[in-house]
């Protein structure tokens, strides 16, 4: 459903994300920079010291640096844009799928409209992301102000719990 | 530096050093290393190329009380070299990445890597950024080395110049992507008592 566009955009706070995620017990934040979430999100977690943030050069990197750190029964996320999540699709097909491993992204949607659901984007960059995780089997949600966060800390708890991947996708970019 | 003996006297030589490491191992490699060093703490669900690297970055990171080695291949490497540099990056000090480089691409057909001269996976590593960057063609080399080394002074990356091994190995890609493979490990890391971890 779309969004009425005379509303204001709701807020969605790097500071409330990061504070959920060490609540859900991640300890561990790996990522190749996003802009768009890049300055709300990014920047706070580098200068966290509850957080290890590693910065690794290529997204499928993360998607292992996950996979095996939850055989430490460690908790981690993934923090990438959509390109970088179609650029590891054969890693997470393997690891995370086929292995039923819970590697748990969050994923900036660069080039989304700021009023638009994903899937309505007149990006095609953007608009395949939910189809191509539907077929690859990676349940998915949308993380666009602080409402929906306890939800995706949730879904961050299942994923560990059900030994899953699980995607969230960024609705609009953290401030 | 030219090859002069087959990967698996390498690995009897890692064999004889092994003192309970992680051991992350792919394909060719990892069939051998299984048949020669049968270990719970085998880990071989990389899943794919390019990726060893990077499983054992995340099994160093989370358990800092153990020592993990790579058994990489020269293909797999060359697929995610960046990874050398995040390796650079992490400083995982209990991390040690050996590259077996037989010039080919042995799982998939021993077809030859794009080059045919051998790759100096030491200078790279350097370059990237890991000051402690060894080669070695001979096992009795491998092995005075790994007689002197000292434990956690990683991340190290130890350059192999292989033949192919003379013998032949069961190839258990059943077991590697079992869910059975996955469980063992699993099972035999949580066994282990982490240092300052509260049991009760």
């Amino acid at each position: 459903m779309e969004r009425d566009p005379n509303m204001p955009p709701p807020a969605l706070h790097g500071k409330a994300i990061i504070q959920a995620l060490k609540q859900t017990g991640v300890e561990f934040v790996l990522s190749v920079p996003d802009i768009c979430t890049s300055e709300g999100l990014l920047r706070p977690i580098a200068q966290d010291p509850e957080l290890r943030l590693v910065r690794v050069c290529k997204e499928d990197e993360g998607v292992s640096v996950c996979a095996a750190l939850s055989f430490c029964d460690k908790r981690a996320v993934l923090l990438m844009q959509q390109t970088g999540l179609m650029d590891s699709a054969n890693a997470l097909r393997a690891i995370a799928v086929d292995y039923g491993n819970p590697v748990c992204m969050m994923i900036g949607l660069l080039g989304k409209e700021e009023n638009a659901l994903p899937a309505q984007s007149s990006r095609y960059g953007v608009r395949i992301i939910e189809p191509v995780l539907d077929v690859m089997g990676i349940r998915h949600m949308v993380m666009s102000s602080d409402q929906d966060i306890p939800a995706c800390m949730q879904a961050i708890d299942e994923a560990y719990q059900r030994s899953q991947p699980l995607a969230i996708l960024f609705g609009s970019n953290p401030q | 530096m030219t090859a002069s003996a087959p990967r698996d006297e390498f690995l009897r030589t890692l064999a004889g050093r092994y003192d309970g490491q992680i051991v992350v191992s792919v394909y060719t490699t990892c069939f051998e290393w299984m048949a020669i060093r049968p270990d719970a703490l085998n880990y071989v669900a990389v899943g794919a190329m390019g990726q060893a690297g990077s499983h054992a970055l995340g099994l160093a990171l989370g358990r800092p009380d153990q020592e993990v080695w790579v058994f990489d291949g020269d293909g797999s490497l060359l697929m995610n070299l960046g990874s050398l540099v995040t390796l650079a990056g992490a400083k995982p000090k209990n991390l040690t990445h050996f590259v077996f480089q037989n010039g080919s691409y042995e799982a998939n057909g021993r077809a030859p890597l794009p080059v045919s001269h051998a790759i100096d996976f030491a200078a790279m590593a350097r370059a990237a950024g890991i000051a402690d960057a060894q080669q070695f063609s001979r096992p009795e080399a491998l092995d005075l080395w790994l007689s002197s080394r000292a434990r956690k002074a990683g991340p190290t990356l130890v350059d192999l110049r292989v033949l192919a091994s003379a013998t032949s190995y069961p190839q258990r890609y059943d077991y590697i992507h079992s869910a059975q493979a996955r469980d063992t490990f699993r099972n035999a890391l949580k066994v282990i008592p982490q240092p300052g971890a509260s049991h009760g």
